[in-house]
């Protein structure tokens, strides 16, 4: 499998570790009255999708970034990468 | 004090050298190394300083700039390697900290890293059958990390022709060494 490093172009998934679902990127808000809740559902509750599906690797043998990768799990093939921390600021974040 | 023989990264007290036919493998202890990242919304104030201290620009993606006594790599996102040399810069991480202020975290990175350069018109050969990065490809003036041996090591293509440097775990010298001398001896 091929990922198409938004910085360095086409390199060898070899070269890539998982981590898991993109939505690791929202990390509730410690201080919310539910706080307990959501960071019960943050850590146990995941989609497990036949399809599109949005998750982080860690480009470990390379520059060291983290990328959003949008793969179909049934046909491994991968339509977006972008770097988590492009993704993690459109969301608000400051770093 | 003590009376400290120093040992390259080999365990010698000098450089290692292999010669092979169109090929060097040599050891390169001389050299002081210091990475620089970007503090949080500084790249632009850090660039600045960094061209100012060294006398030339931050490489762009992937690529290596030059002006001695310094050489600069990209090493990801905001990131930069230095490298100069260990007997005018043996304070090299102290000098550039100076110069970049809180614009930049600053590592000493000399003692964490082998450097290994290949030089000559076979080193292709052998780092096809070592590595992903295909040195081939790669424009003269550029960097990338890539594994070699299990490692994750830097490779620089040099600006001059058939010059490439590995840069691995210096605590993993002998292993990386091992695959260099290895590969060249089943290449060549």
């Amino acid at each position: 499998m091929i990922i198409n490093h938004p910085l360095l172009g086409p390199r060898d998934s070899q070269e890539f570790t998982y981590l898991g679902d993109a939505a690791l990127i929202d990390r509730p808000d410690w201080q919310a009255e539910d706080a307990v809740d959501q960071f019960h559902d943050y850590l146990y509750l995941r989609d497990n999708p036949a399809g599109i599906h949005r998750e982080l690797w860690f480009h470990e043998t390379g520059d060291r970034s983290w990328l959003v990768v949008t793969r179909d799990t049934t046909t491994h093939e991968i339509t977006s990468v972008e770097l988590a921390r492009d993704v993690a600021r459109a969301r608000g974040r400051s770093k | 004090m003590s009376d400290l023989i120093p040992l390259t990264a080999l365990g010698g007290t000098s450089p290692r050298v292999d010669t092979f036919q169109g090929l060097e493998i040599s050891e390169c202890p001389e050299w002081a190394l210091a990475s620089i990242a970007a503090r949080s919304g500084r790249a632009t104030d850090m660039a600045s300083a960094a061209q100012a201290f060294l006398g030339v620009a931050l490489p762009d993606v992937a690529r290596t700039a030059e002006k001695a006594p310094f050489s600069v790599f990209w090493m990801g996102p905001e990131q930069w390697m230095i490298e100069a040399p260990h007997d005018s810069h043996e304070d090299l991480a102290t000098q550039i900290k100076a110069a970049l202020g809180d614009t930049a975290s600053v590592t000493e990175q000399t003692d964490g890293w082998v450097r290994f350069d290949l030089t000559g018109e076979r080193c292709h050969d052998v780092l096809e059958r070592l590595c992903n990065a295909d040195s081939r490809s790669m424009p003269p003036g550029s960097a990338t990390r890539t594994q070699l041996e299990h490692l994750g090591c830097f490779l620089i293509r040099r600006p001059q022709d058939s010059h490439f440097s590995v840069l691995g775990p210096r605590s993993s010298a002998g292993s990386l060494h091992h695959a260099l001398e290895t590969a060249a001896k089943s290449a060549i």
